[in-house]
């Protein structure tokens, strides 16, 4: 080995950090890739663990792994296969090895590697031997017996020693990436504000990690990413439900109104309501409701007094907010509802990420019940469409649901802090007060009504889930009627059309295939479509955002391109859909059901063959 | 809260023909809230009436003021947004025996638990009239009914003993047909800070008709039921001669001037102490052991209720943050500069 280390320059690493699910994996990924970030790359994130809060320990089941992918140049996703994995026992070896490149590194604790735990990860004899290593730099490290020895004088019990050999693990991979250790150690100090004796600890764990990792020369050079050249402008990292949270908080403050969030605890979509409960300094009212279905009924209510009103949730809890959407239909009221996706059916894949909510989302309600569906399609962008959802909402007096995934909602990225000033401006239609009301009075274009609230003299009116005449507002059970308005409220809807931006492509505009996607597989789909052009395909990406209604001049894009081909993490949903809307033209399919994002790889193979049929 | 001397009954009237069946018990009540809501001290623009789904939840259409007709069992939770997102209103909830403690139940017991400031009507008539007959989780063991022709083999809920025994704060009973104690119970629930349940015994002349004829009959009523009011002795009957005692933990029914007792043994109302075990027992009273208690059984105010509550956290945190709007939380905690 050399004496001096080489430093060598790279574009990008994809870095897995995994564990046990008490080993502090997910808290050892976030330090590195805000490190990564502050430093001044750009970074994706996706944290996969499993729905228990201490799955058996030691098994492949209970395993809980954290993907970090980090560059110098742009970064759409958080990678497929990767570089580094750090494997603090067998059965995150036996969960991940099929994720590390063939001449990737892992790293072991090889003090976890021992008879009892080789056998609970399901390994017959020494997984070192079991697994086909060749052209993998495995390193060695007794990562559990040095953070002992480390400590062993500090005056901390065992358990808590142990607890923390991830921060061993952290200084080894910040030593072969270069990367600074002073966020985590300002982290510790922090989070540790009461207990110095672990702030001690971590610190000192953490710099012997990195120290051992430059003695033993870890590997025979440590690399180096520089900073990916970003446009200027102060950025944080955010993740997909912070990011949903503060869109809707941005929305409320531009249209002058108060936010009120009604909802029931439900991976993955809790920490919206963890967020917004912490945001009463914005006058934030946060109710947590007895269950899913009053979670959306107070919201229905805040929103009958004039607040921008919200509800979160997963597929089951949209399942049982169905009714009340309903009523939400019938009387015209704006509400806006996330459905962080997971995947299903019934309890299902409560951690995973899913796109399989759609037909739910679209038509999962009874009689005819248009409302709006967006979707998000990256992490900080839900902060976009989460205003968005509010200002359609508030502007056409109608339910929005906004899909994310639990991909978005968990996955991280930098996002350069937004000019609020930019944002259009959210103007709900409030009853002039100075004028006869009559509750449901359309406006001739829009076909929206006007929104009176509780307290305005003279406005006074009844909303309910029965028919009414348009003309009185009164209850009515009249044949005509009623199809008048199923009508009426179904173009409603189709008109907010007129409101959303139109659909654009990427790639070549002479493609020979169109990829069509919606959601959170659009950075998948952009790096492998990015990739195939630069080996000479010609290819484009048509991503929607907008689901109900679709982009006015979807129909003409479709129609541009010779092939079509839906890529979604179902069994076809959009795809239906496009063929239900656009029957004219044929849709070939790539779906994927794992509970995972697509690999870029699979696409880039399903490309390839959709090319050649 | 401001006074509003100058509006009359016939000012909360909607212009809607009242379409309950006639001689149904929903008419009297409608009428005694009339009467109430001019005395409540609200602006007509501030009251709010919620109900569910049922006979009694065409409500809303029948009063001049802002209201939903909404779901079966949600009134309570969209109540509760309504005056959780504006403490400012007067907000009342019409539900039914079935909308309220079936379908609705969870959201009943939870809006007691959080004690916001509403007000509920619990019309109950042991029945389902719009559906035309079934059973409720009050109809009484053996009712015959539709969907049980040999009976129900269902024990009923008391909503007395759901609220206070969910540890709420305020509770009465009236009748139908006792429009003017209505009217005072209705006042009295709107001025109880927090959430007030008002149980209604209502006739269902189509369905259930009678069903609570045994003491509310005139002929009788008065020795069937005790009109509780705070800090007056238990006293009942046509003649003022019975009255109830505690005896062996448990209330029992004494005739005045028998075995030397007098007013002064008597059990004295105290309808605003926090202790619930002598609430619970005068909610649950049945006839023929005990008379039906009417009245304002508990109104215990605490300190504070939810709505309130929630407010206050608000303004507290706000005075706090240095955080004070978007820009302020953008810019917040770990952030880098791109040059
Ligand atoms: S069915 Fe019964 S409860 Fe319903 S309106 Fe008629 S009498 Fe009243």
């Amino acid at each position: 080995m050399d004496k001096h280390t080489k430093v060598i320059e790279i574009e990008e690493v994809v870095i897995r950090f995994s564990g046990d699910s008490g080993d502090g994996m997910q808290l050892t990924g976030t330090l590195f890739s805000d490190t990564s970030a502050l430093f001044g790359n750009d970074v994706a994130t996706f944290p996969d663990y499993p729905a228990e809060i201490r799955a058996p320990q030691g098994t492949v089941g209970g395993v809980s792994g954290f993907q970090v992918h980090f560059g110098h140049s742009q970064i759409n996703t958080p990678g497929d296969y990767c570089d580094v994995l750090v494997a603090m026992n067998p059965a995150a070896l036996k969960a991940n090895f099929r994720w590390v490149k063939p001449d990737g590194i892992i790293i072991i604790d090889t003090d976890a590697f021992v008879e009892k735990n080789i056998i609970k990860a399901g390994y017959k004899e020494d997984p070192l031997k079991e697994e086909p290593l060749n052209g993998i730099n495995l390193i060695k490290a007794p990562i559990s017996s040095m953070t002992r020895e480390s400590l062993k004088d500090i005056g901390l019990d065992q358990k808590s020693i142990l607890r923390s050999k991830n921060m061993f693990a952290l200084g080894i991979v910040s030593w072969m990436f270069d990367r600074p250790l002073e966020h985590a150690i300002k982290f510790f100090n922090k989070k540790f504000a009461n207990k110095p004796l672990l702030i001690e600890a971590n610190t000192k764990v953490l710099r012997n990690g990195y120290h051992y990792a430059e003695t033993i020369k870890a590997i025979a050079f440590n690399y180096k990413v520089r900073p990916a050249e970003i446009t200027k402008g102060t950025y944080r990292i955010i993740n997909g439900n912070t990011a949903t949270a503060w869109g809707l908080l941005a929305a409320a403050e531009k249209a002058g109104l108060k936010l009120f969030l009604g909802s029931y605890p439900i991976t993955p979509a809790t920490s919206i309501l963890e967020e917004l409960a912490a945001r009463k300094d914005l006058g934030v009212k946060t109710f947590q409701a007895e269950d899913e279905i009053a979670g959306i009924c107070t919201s229905f209510g805040a929103s009958f007094t004039g607040h921008l009103a919200v509800t979160s949730t997963s597929g089951p809890g949209l399942a049982l907010k169905s009714e009340t959407l309903g009523l939400a239909v019938m009387t015209e009221l704006p509400l806006v509802v996330i459905n962080v996706q997971r995947g299903g059916p019934s309890t299902g894949l409560p951690t995973k990420t899913e796109q399989a909510d759609l037909m739910q989302a679209l038509y999962g309600r009874n009689g005819e019940s248009p409302l709006v569906v967006m979707a998000a399609s990256t992490p900080s962008n839900c902060f976009d469409y989460a205003y968005m959802a509010a200002k359609i909402a508030l502007e056409h007096m109608t339910p929005v649901i906004l899909m994310t995934e639990g991909f978005l909602a968990n996955g991280s990225e930098p996002w350069k802090i937004p000019d609020l000033d930019t944002y259009p401006e959210i103007k709900p239609p409030f009853a002039p007060k100075d004028q006869p009301y009559s509750p449901y009075e359309k406006d001739p274009d829009t076909l929206v009504r006007k929104w009176a609230v509780p307290g305005t003299p003279d406005h006074e009116h009844r909303l309910g889930g029965l028919e009414k005449d348009p003309a009185t507002g009164g209850v009515s059970y009249t044949p005509e009627i009623h199809e008048f308005m199923v009508k009426a409220r179904e173009e409603k809807i189709n008109r907010v059309a007129k409101d959303i931006p139109p659909l654009a492509i990427e790639g070549d505009e002479d493609a020979d295939l169109l990829i069509i996607g919606w959601g959170a597989t659009y950075g998948h789909l952009l790096t492998a479509i990015d990739s195939l052009r630069k080996e000479g395909l010609k290819l484009a990406l048509a991503h929607f955002n907008y689901i109900r209604p679709l982009p006015e001049n979807s129909g003409e894009i479709l129609g541009r391109f010779k092939k079509r081909l839906v890529c979604e993490n179902n069994l076809g949903q959009f795809a239906n859909y496009l063929r239900m809307n656009f029957p004219e033209y044929p849709y070939h399919q790539f779906n994927k059901i794992l509970g995972l994002p697509f690999t870029v790889e699979d696409l880039k193979d399903a490309i390839r063959k959709n090319l050649e049929v | 809260m401001q006074e509003v001397t100058q509006l009359k009954p016939e000012d909360f009237k909607s212009d809607q023909i009242v379409r309950w069946c006639p001689g149904c018990g929903d008419h009297a009540v409608l009428s005694a809230v009339l009467k109430a809501l001019p005395q409540i001290g609200y602006k007509h623009e501030d009251v709010v009436f919620i109900s569910g789904i049922g006979c009694s939840s065409r409500f809303p259409y029948y009063v001049n003021t802002y209201g939903i007709h909404s779901i079966h069992g949600r009134a309570a939770a969209i109540a509760s947004g309504v005056k959780v997102a504006n403490p400012n209103l007067s907000v009342w909830v019409i539900t039914g025996d079935g909308d309220a403690l079936a379908i609705g139940g969870n959201h009943f017991i939870h809006l007691v638990r959080r004690d916001v400031d509403l007000n509920v009507i619990l019309f109950n008539n042991r029945i389902y009239g719009l559906t035309k007959g079934q059973y409720s989780p009050t109809s009484e063991i053996g009712t015959v009914t539709k969907t049980s022709p040999f009976g129900t083999i269902e024990r009923p809920f008391k909503p007395g003993g759901i609220a206070i025994g969910a540890n709420g704060s305020f509770f009465a009973r009236t009748i139908d047909s006792m429009p003017k104690l209505s009217t005072e119970i209705f006042i009295e629930a709107s001025k109880h800070n927090g959430a007030s349940i008002v149980e209604v015994l209502q006739n269902c002349v189509i369905f259930n008709d009678r069903t609570w004829a045994d003491i509310t009959d005139r002929q009788f009523r008065d020795d069937r039921v005790i009109v509780l009011k705070h800090g007056e002795p238990m006293i009942f009957g046509k003649e003022r001669d019975k009255g109830l005692i505690l005896k062996n933990s448990q209330i029992s029914v004494v005739k005045l001037g028998e075995n030397g007792i007098t007013e002064k043994d008597l059990l004295v109302h105290d309808a605003q102490t926090e202790y619930a075990g002598l609430h619970l027992s005068l909610a649950n009273m049945e006839y023929p052991t005990h008379p039906v208690a009417l009245g304002v059984i508990r109104s215990y105010n605490l300190p504070t209720h939810y709505d309130q509550a929630l407010t206050d956290q608000v303004r507290e945190v706000q005075q706090k943050s240095k955080i004070k709007n978007m820009k302020d939380l953008l810019h917040s905690g770990a952030t880098w500069e791109v040059k």
